[in-house]
């Protein structure tokens, strides 16, 4: 069991960021830790497909270097899923800063309330 | 014009680009050079489409790289629909968004983006791909939605956006699966590597299960539709139109072609647990959302809860599988489109009109705007399905191919569907036409005589809540209205044109 999860500690890895992500999405009221929540989310999911591409003891996929290779391709699906994400962060990021300058906080909660009182 | 697949994609992102140049020249350039791409966008989209309806799908292999190894687009009649219904819808909400805005540059590029990553979603053959153009046009969605006034637009926005993001994030992580079990991304060539390695393998159904949690999610089934009616009711009017209309509908082609063309109907009949997970979400979806949108006041989020429904029509369909349900969920796809999106136009109208955006203010709206009560009752009329209009005709071949494939649970809800949708409407209509008026309204009349004047505000005027109203927004209303009803005389024969690839998609 000990060795089975040894042997799959990057998947482990992976679902903890996951899960992770997924708490600080749900739980908490603030919403630059959504964001960040958001991201740690995403990073899981990048990490599962280098993890996946990665085969012990292999080379780079260089014609110069000795099989077997390490599959190069999931390595460029995530360079354009890191592209992808830094952006949504950024859209994210300047939509916090209007509503931080619309209502004053960045607590949740709070946002609610002032839309309440209004 | 071989390339035109990949034109179709590309020509609004050009025009994108060179409205926000012309931005930097002179501002609100944006109009004319957005109707120009959508015009161009429009041609393309049909001369494409009348070579998709064929025996063949159109292919086109991207930059050279032979498939599988390369993107791969393929255009068959369904693709080509989707592709026509963007293209035209966004030329539509052009004509409302002259006058009732946004009129900045940076908002038409931000239009024509989202139409490029709907149209990528639709001609795509390949899976990673087909994730970034969901992402591209959820990013183009959420700065859409943010483009309203006020802090409610940009909260609505970031709520859409973190949730469509982990929408999208679960897509990808079905991608990683299917990736992992077949090492092939694209989708023609994935469902015969998914058949090698056998429909029982946990790879496999974990992907199906990702690819369409994060599916369900952009196309909003209840319980993971929350960010919609925030969304909707959140955005101007122009942008819930085109959102409501497109951004949905792509998402749920997409989720016919992962069912159909990734995963084919054996892995559905292979697994039955699947075929309950979408029996369950479409079952849910029509209830819970007919009954959410009952209960709202606010005009635009009972649109947004009657979409929620509307889409649960569409996935009960796909969980039907047969050829019947699936002409009816492409005839619904296209009918929800133009009704949704009139509905959508027809509330901003009747706001900047009359000032009045809940469901009570609509009281004798006949007497006041007999433009806008007799378009919306059409439209809602077409939603509910009275024959003629296209929504009976997409709710009937659905609910015909439940019974065919004897899922009567499915049957009975997608029936039953039809007096919920009612339910809802049916106030409205009430409201409008035996009502007294609640309180004597001027507010017509000094508009309209604002807009003849030729005057037009920023919609920050003292006279809150009231708006330009334009010939441009009455006639893209009516033209709705007429739509709605004509696409349902000519349906059935656009159904015999989708038989070819219905069948291609089934075999």
């Amino acid at each position: 069991m000990i060795e089975a999860l040894a042997d799959r500690v990057y998947y482990l890895a992976v679902f903890l960021l996951l899960g992770v992500g997924t708490y600080m999405l749900i739980g908490n009221a603030n919403l630059v830790k959504k964001v960040i929540g958001m991201n740690i989310f995403q990073t899981g999911i990048f990490l599962f497909f280098i993890t996946a591409a990665y085969i012990d003891g292999a080379s780079p996929p260089l014609l110069s270097a000795p099989g077997p290779y390490v599959s190069p391709l999931p390595h460029v699906l995530i360079l354009t899923a890191i592209v992808v994400g830094v952006s949504l962060t950024a859209v994210a990021l300047g939509l916090i800063v209007r509503i931080y300058s619309e209502y004053g906080t960045l607590d949740e909660d709070a946002i609610a309330k002032v839309i309440a009182d209004e | 014009m071989s390339d035109l697949p990949a034109l179709v994609v590309a020509a609004p992102i050009v025009g994108s680009i060179a409205v926000l140049l012309a931005g930097v020249l002179r501002a609100r350039t944006g109009w004319p050079l957005a109707v120009v791409a959508a015009l161009v966008q429009v041609g393309g989209a049909v001369t494409l489409a009348s070579r998709a309806f064929g025996e063949e799908p159109v292919r086109y292999v991207v930059g050279g790289f032979r498939a599988p190894f390369g993107i791969e687009l393929v255009v068959d009649g369904l693709s080509a629909t989707m592709v026509v219904l963007v293209a035209v819808v966004a030329l539509g909400v052009l004509g409302y968004a002259r006058v009732a805005g946004p009129r900045s540059n940076s908002f038409y590029a931000v239009y024509l983006l989202l139409v490029a990553g709907l149209t990528g979603m639709s001609v795509t053959g390949d899976v990673f791909n087909m994730y970034v153009f969901l992402e591209i046009t959820g990013l183009a969605a959420y700065a859409l939605v943010a483009s309203g006034e006020g802090g409610r637009s940009a909260l609505a926005a970031l709520k859409y956006l973190i949730v469509g993001t982990v929408g999208a994030s679960l897509f990808l992580l079905g991608i990683g699966y299917a990736y992992v079990a077949t090492g092939t991304l694209n989708m023609a060539d994935l469902s015969t590597q998914l058949a090698a390695v056998g429909y029982n393998s946990p790879l496999v159904q974990a992907a199906f299960g990702l690819l369409v949690a994060g599916l369900f999610v952009k196309v909003a089934v209840f319980p993971v539709h929350t960010w919609q009616p925030a969304a909707y009711a959140g955005a101007p009017d122009s942008v819930s139109a085109l959102i409501s209309a497109l951004v949905s509908t792509v998402a749920a082609y997409a989720l016919i072609r992962i069912v159909f063309t990734v995963f084919t109907v054996e892995f559905l009949l292979a697994t039955p647990f699947a075929r309950t997970v979408l029996v369950a979400g479409a079952v849910v979806s029509i209830v819970v959302g007919s009954a959410l949108a009952v209960t709202q006041t606010e005009i635009k989020r009972m649109l947004a809860y009657s979409s929620v429904s509307q889409f649960g029509l569409v996935v009960g369909a796909i969980a039907v599988a047969n050829g019947t349900a699936l002409t009816g969920a492409a005839i619904h796809l296209v009918g929800h489109a133009v009704m949704k999106g009139g509905l959508f136009l027809t509330s901003g109208l009747v706001a900047n009109a009359t000032g009045v955006r809940t469901i009570d203010g609509y009281e004798g709206l006949a007497e006041r705007l007999p433009v806008g009560a007799g378009a919306f009752s059409v439209l809602a009329l077409g939603m509910v399905g009275v024959p003629p209009a296209v929504g009976f005709v997409g709710k009937w071949y659905i609910a015909l191919g439940a019974v065919e494939a004897e899922t009567w649970p499915l049957a009975v809800v997608i029936l039953l569907s039809t007096l919920l949708t009612l339910a809802y409407f049916v106030r409205i209509l009430e409201r409008m036409y035996f009502r007294e008026p609640a309180e004597a309204s001027a507010a017509v009349e000094t508009t309209e005589q604002r807009a003849a004047a030729g005057l037009v505000t920023d919609g920050t005027g003292t006279d809150a809540g009231l708006g330009p109203v334009s010939m441009g927004m009455r006639a893209t209303v009516l033209v709705a209205a007429v739509l709605a009803v004509a696409l349902g005389l000519a349906v059935f024969e656009y159904g015999a044109l989708l038989q070819p690839t219905i069948e291609r998609l089934l075999a």
